[in-house]
């Protein structure tokens, strides 16, 4: 479990650093989310309604992190680089984890100049927002890392995550909006159940996802042959 | 340490090689050689486990075990070489390991380079780099696809020397340049 958590934090690390190296992704998102709200605020007309905006917010969150998703694999596609982290002898999910904690940084990040400008354009959020955001983000993460996986095995990558993407994300949106508007309990606990059954999906189903090959990390015993039909 | 019997590797309707048997033990070296478009590297990416084969039989060791080059360098771009190798140190769980990446670096010529980006690099020093990565776990299996790629002369005769000191261990070399490893192969197979 400790070697675990170390390769999750050194794959981690080394996300985070190159984001903080290239730039590409969080300025990319703060712009977009930002812009996106700027364009609701002028396209909703006056005296719209507070439902309608929160509905807005939740639509500039979720592509806002399919922006941040998309661009989740691209150093490894375009170096190649998922052989070498496939051939290493760390857990394959721990590529999962990792991947999917970075974007949830950046996401993080983004959601911290989101929601004030949310307030600025419309009206400030409320704590059931501000905990049904929260809890949208790790679903958000999680099934968007897993989808990103399968999308850059793709030649139309940019078009098979959102593809991929957006039908599984209508359950984080109605419960972010149900939350939002109606309040209560009820929709976080959705959103939490959602969390724990596709953060548990993802972990364990992101090695076939990522991989042809199953061979054994180390070598606890003999390697024996396998046959291929 | 690597066995394989009737292997083949199809995608979709085309057949990239079939029939493929070979057995190679530590202290042994396998030369594939062939063509272009004659399956070298797709073999190279099956026998190194990245890849699966469409039929026949395989034993690979465990993934801890192999060191792979490739066509492409497989490091970071944006990270330097020290933070690449430290990164796959980690995940190999190397020990005293940074004494290792120190030696790997100095021996290939990367050590006064080791805080600058790679992507600043020639594709030279990122093949010498890729070396580096392949070597560092000290593997028993090593799967090299045209490692001699972009090396310059003082390159190729460090990567001579190197592989003079890993004829203990097994290794599958692929390239065009067979002159160059003829001394050290035990085995032979030429794809067509």
């Amino acid at each position: 479990m400790i070697a675990y958590a170390r390769d999750v934090a050194a794959l981690a690390r080394k996300d985070l650093l190159l984001e903080l190296r290239a730039k590409e992704t969080v300025p990319a998102m703060l712009l977009f989310v930002v812009a996106t709200l700027t364009v609701f605020h002028f396209a909703l007309p006056q005296g719209t309604g507070r439902d309608a905006s929160l509905g807005a917010l939740w639509i500039a969150l979720v592509l806002t992190a399919l922006l941040g998703l998309t661009r989740a694999f691209v150093p490894e596609r375009e170096q190649a680089l998922l052989d070498a982290l496939v051939l290493s002898p760390c857990d394959r999910s721990a590529i999962w984890a990792a991947k999917s904690l970075s974007v949830l940084a950046f996401l993080a990040l983004a959601e911290a100049v989101a929601l004030p400008a949310f307030g600025a354009f419309f009206s400030g959020v409320d704590g059931t927002t501000v905990a049904a955001v929260v809890l949208a983000d790790v679903g958000i993460c999680a099934v968007g890392t897993l989808t990103g996986a399968m999308a850059v095995a793709g030649r139309a990558r940019e078009l098979i995550q959102p593809l991929l993407f957006l039908p599984l994300a209508i359950p984080i949106v109605v419960g972010g909006v149900g939350a939002s508007v109606v309040g209560g309990g009820k929709y976080l606990a959705f959103l939490a159940l959602y969390d724990a059954v596709f953060v548990l999906l993802s972990w364990a189903s992101f090695e076939y996802v990522i991989a042809e090959t199953s061979y054994p990390p180390t070598p606890d015993r003999p390697a024996a042959a396998r046959v291929y039909d | 340490m690597l066995a394989a019997r009737d292997l083949s590797k199809r995608f979709g309707e085309k057949r990239v090689f079939a029939h493929v048997d070979l057995d190679l033990a530590a202290g042994r070296l396998l030369l594939v050689t062939g063509p272009n478009g004659s399956g070298k590297t797709t073999l190279l990416r099956v026998l190194a486990g990245i890849t699966a084969p469409s039929g026949g039989e395989l034993r690979l060791p465990a993934r801890s075990l192999v060191g792979y080059v490739g066509h492409e360098p497989l490091v970071y771009r944006e990270l330097t070489p020290l933070e690449n190798l430290t990164l796959f140190g980690k995940l190999y769980r190397v020990r005293e390991r940074a004494e290792r990446i120190g030696m790997l670096l100095e021996r290939f010529g990367l050590w006064d380079v080791r805080h600058e980006r790679v992507a600043t690099f020639s594709r030279g020093m990122q093949q010498r780099l890729a070396i580096c990565r392949a070597l560092l776990h000290e593997p028993d299996l090593y799967v090299l696809d045209e490692p001699y790629n972009a090396l310059d002369a003082a390159g190729a005769e460090l990567l001579d020397r190197t592989l003079d000191e890993l004829a203990p261990h097994a290794l599958v070399v692929a390239t065009h340049d067979p002159g160059r490893v003829e001394r050290l192969a035990t085995d032979r197979l030429e794809l067509v």
